[in-house]
């Protein structure tokens, strides 16, 4: 950072010795200013970040309920024991969490990958209209998205079966057909077809990670006779693996806290068959429904760790597939 | 030789080609694009349908009662009736087991007539019938002016908090020499990603202690302690802005706080408006922080968690709850259209270059 102007004109006018007082002194009053324009965000960390999470792992020792907080019992590992030991559906729960994440993700991320390539081709026609169009879901609140697709995923009267029906022939709608969220092999499918209203913010991003790549390097392909796939499997994807990356990373840590479609449709039941009670759900009824905090602290805290894996793990793949212009591979 | 056979080995030329790359892919967004509104679509046509149609199977899709014609001062069911081997819309007089009386309402001068067959088998005539009342219904059932009001106040005062302490710091981070500011920055950006639960439970627990559990003040107060990747977008947007013009405010002896205030936040109107938009919509959005907090409250419940008390009280009433998540989606809609441009730029600043 370059010093301040002020610093400089100062400067030109003092001896050496006298420059190096003058320029501590000036340079505590800048550090003073800095550390006064940063404050909200240090006392913010502190209060809202730091202590609480500190506070979670204390927490997390205890047996305890915020209604009757003089009977909070300490356990010592107790909590830690009963998540990882023995409460079954603390696993069952991230299994399913996880089981989610590797089919909404992948589709997620496909399809916005194939929007921003659709918009970002020559050849299509009024894209600017189109782009706002792909988008506009995404501002809706996600509770009226997922009541809208909740009505139109409706086995018997929503549209997505009796068009199916239509088209296809095969009985989609009543109790045989097609029961997209009461069908444990169905409803993850159908939350992630939610999910898709969301992928306004994806797709601008992958648009303009198209749009940066180079056209020469099009050009030059396209001179040694690459086709349009070839162009986008070694030219196009390589190149913007550090947005897919990014994503990536996102949606894992978005999916880890995946909760208001499953609260916001069944209450957090799980229905069918307990398939959406995912780990974020399961932290909400221990924590909040029986306010058994020092057990949700500790499920909160396991979720920090197994967030920090994920990520750890996705970063250290990352030297294999992500490209990063200027570097080697 | 070689270049001449390709020449002539290619039928089309590039106009056409061009041409029918623009006409295959142009029409293969408005499919993708028309199978992702279908549920918009599907919202807004259920929105507006009858109590009784939502009950009925075999109703149709669109907006429809089924209709009736009078007849000497009451009311008989309109059916389509196979006579003569021709359909026929035909009002039925009195119903029997194997023949039952009709009316037709173009001669109903002719009175009624005899149809043998059974009519249960027959299938109702429905028209039109679009009720906008259901959006007054489902605005006055969920008492929309109320959470309306208190969505705005959060997204109002939350926005306010959150665009101000973020420039306030971003400007910190952006021109000031700090020990350790790198470091802090990092910190700052690796907080966007922690899960938010695991600061969760003590918070909860210090709001209980100190009574603002049941009001708006945990969702209110947080918000002004700014927020990594808003700082993280005024950052870069300060960073750009050349330094000459507060430099020569410092000569004069402006105070870097009102250099801030008077040069760089009048200069920053583009990203400070990204910023507002993004939490405007988070908070018109947020729904874990109001559940929690204000549960129990639902006078003050902001939409979205109206929205679920609704959908759970009167989950028959798809009609109604459809109309109620239409209203729902109209001010971030409305607000989109007109600020898409500032804002799309705003998502791209902080996703890409980070």
């Amino acid at each position: 950072m370059a010093p301040l102007p002020e610093l400089s004109s100062v400067l030109r006018s003092r001896t050496a010795a006298a420059q190096r007082r003058k320029l501590s002194k000036l340079e505590k009053k800048e550090i003073r200013w800095g550390l006064f324009f940063i404050s909200p965000w240090i006392i913010g960390f502190l209060l809202f970040y730091l202590l609480p999470m500190l506070a979670s792992f204390g927490f997390s020792l205890y047996d305890f309920n915020p209604a009757v907080p003089d009977q909070a019992r300490f356990v010592g590992f107790a909590n830690w024991q009963r998540a990882l030991f023995q409460d079954a559906e603390v696993w069952l729960s991230l299994r399913r969490t996880l089981h989610f994440a590797a089919i909404s993700l992948p589709i997620s991320l496909l399809f916005a990958l194939f929007l921003a390539i659709l918009l970002n081709s020559e050849h299509v026609l009024g894209k600017s209209v189109y782009r706002t169009l792909f988008y506009m879901p995404t501002m809706i609140p996600l509770v009226a998205t997922v009541l809208i697709w909740n009505g139109v995923l409706n086995e018997q009267t929503g549209w997505i079966n009796v068009i199916i029906e239509r088209l296809t022939g095969i009985r989609a709608t009543g109790t045989q057909g097609l029961r997209w969220l009461a069908d444990p092999n169905l409803v993850y499918y159908a939350y992630t077809m939610f999910g898709l209203w969301g992928v306004g913010n994806a797709m601008i991003i992958f648009l303009a990670g198209l749009q940066g790549v180079p056209t020469e390097l099009y050009e030059a392909a396209q001179i040694d006779g690459a086709n349009w796939f070839q162009r986008l499997i070694f030219i196009t994807i390589p190149l913007i693996t550090p947005v897919i990356f990014y994503q990536l990373v996102l949606g894992v840590i978005g999916s880890l806290q995946y909760f208001l479609a499953p609260f916001v449709l069944n209450g957090g039941t799980g229905f069918p068959e307990g398939m959406t009670r995912f780990f974020m759900v399961y932290f909400y009824k221990q924590s909040f429904s029986f306010f058994s905090m020092g057990y949700g602290a500790t499920l909160a805290w396991l979720m920090l760790i197994i967030a920090m894996i994920i990520t750890v793990v996705l970063f250290g793949t990352s030297r294999l597939w992500v490209f990063y212009a200027g570097e080697e591979r | 030789m070689i270049l001449s056979r390709r020449a002539s080995g290619n039928v089309l030329t590039k106009s056409t080609r061009e041409a029918i790359a623009r006409i295959g892919l142009t029409s293969l967004t408005l499919a993708v694009l028309a199978l992702f509104l279908i549920p918009m679509v599907y919202g807004m046509t259920t929105a507006v349908k009858t109590d009784s149609q939502i009950a009925k199977t075999g109703a149709p899709w669109w907006p429809a009662r089924e209709r009736t014609f009078e007849y000497e001062g009451k009311a008989y069911d309109v059916y389509l009736v196979p006579v003569d081997g021709e359909i026929r819309e035909l009002a039925l007089y009195r119903p029997g087991r194997q023949s039952s009386l009709f009316i037709d309402p173009e001669n109903p001068a002719a009175g009624p007539f005899e149809w043998q067959g059974q009519w249960r088998q027959l299938e109702r005539v429905w028209q039109l019938d679009i009720q906008w009342s259901n959006f007054t219904r489902a605005w006055n059932t969920i008492n929309f002016p109320n959470l309306l009001r208190n969505t705005l106040m959060y997204a109002g005062i939350t926005t306010f908090g959150a665009v101000l302490s973020a420039a306030l710091v971003a400007y910190g981070f952006a021109r000031f020499r700090i020990p350790g500011k790198n470091i802090l920055f990092m910190i700052m950006l690796s907080t966007v990603i922690l899960p938010g639960a695991v600061t969760l439970i003590p918070t909860y627990f210090v709001f209980l202690q100190i009574g603002w559990v049941g009001t708006w003040l945990p969702l209110i107060v947080p918000a002004f302690f700014s927020w990594g990747t808003n700082v993280f977008l005024l950052r870069q947007f300060f960073l750009g802005i050349p330094r000459d013009l507060e430099e020569a405010a410092q000569i004069d002896g402006a105070s870097p706080l009102r250099i801030f205030f008077s040069i760089i936040l009048p200069m920053s109107r583009p990203a400070l408006t990204a910023v507002a938009l993004f939490h405007f919509f988070w908070a018109w959005n947020d729904f874990f922080g109001p559940l929690i907090y204000l549960a129990g409250h639902p006078d003050k419940f902001p939409i979205t968690v109206g929205l679920t008390a609704f959908n759970n009280l009167y989950s028959q009433s798809t009609n109604l709850i459809q109309a109620a998540s239409l209203i729902s989606a109209v001010i971030p809609i409305v607000v989109f259209f007109f600020a898409q441009r500032i804002f799309l730029e705003g998502v791209v600043i902080t996703n890409i270059e980070k």
